[in-house]
């Protein structure tokens, strides 16, 4: 069974690699991970295409567990995932969880090879 | 009269316990608090730390508990384990504070 895949989605492209970065370093290369951020113009925001492609990149038949921090990269996560074909759709959730810390646990969570909803828990115990 | 328990017992396995002392220089912070869930996490037992032999104990498959225990470098790390590869779970757990996490 392959590891749940991680999705990094912020406003701002360079908080978005740097929590990537993080997950790399921190946890390593077992875990599909994949980042976004920015609106189309390349200013701050984010962009439902740009999210649905980091979905694609970390795609796992496992399930793909998404990290966002503020409303619009909610908002448009959600709706990226609702754009995605009906049998990937359950298998991708929006984590409830702080963007950066969120994203190293649910990757370590990952790593030991948990489920989609246990790397989701996991993430969101920051906010416990 | 029949005691339910006595069958269960014999297929629980007693908790194996020992400790060490964290070396490396920030103590258990973030990125040692990883490998340490990490490594627990590749074991069936039950896998848990305290920073006194009578805990309170957290399970150490879980990264932001283990995190939360912020344990400083000096600090001696118990551990307490349960479950068929206990044994081999608790040489793992050791050999990763001794090492310092790689760190030290």
């Amino acid at each position: 069974m392959s590891n749940v895949g991680i999705v990094i989605v912020s406003h701002s492209p360079k908080i978005a690699e740097g929590a990537a970065d993080m997950v790399r370093q921190m946890v390593g290369d077992a875990v599909p991970l994949a980042w976004t951020g920015g609106d189309v113009d390349g200013g701050l925001g984010t962009n439902v295409a740009g999210i649905l492609e980091a979905i694609e990149a970390a795609w796992s038949p496992s399930g793909v567990a998404i990290l966002v921090d503020l409303g619009g990269a909610e908002t448009n996560s959600e709706m990226a995932v609702e754009m995605l074909p009906e049998d990937r759709r359950a298998r991708v959730l929006v984590c409830n969880a702080p963007v950066v810390e969120g994203a190293v646990i649910a990757a370590t969570e990952s790593s030991g090879g948990s489920s989609l909803a246990a790397v989701k828990r996991s993430a969101e115990e920051f906010y416990a | 009269m029949h005691d339910a328990n006595a069958n269960r017992a014999a297929h629980t396995f007693a908790p194996l316990t020992a400790s060490a002392v964290l070396v490396n220089p920030v103590g258990l912070h973030a990125r040692p608090s990883v490998k340490l869930t990490q490594c627990a996490k590749g074991f069936t037992a039950k896998i848990e730390i305290a920073l006194a032999a009578e805990g309170p104990w957290t399970d150490a498959k879980s990264p932001v508990k283990v995190m939360r225990v912020k344990a400083p470098q000096g600090a001696t790390l118990h551990f307490r384990v349960a479950g068929s590869d206990g044994d081999a779970a608790l040489a793992a757990m050791l050999a990763l504070v001794h090492d310092g996490f790689g760190e030290a």
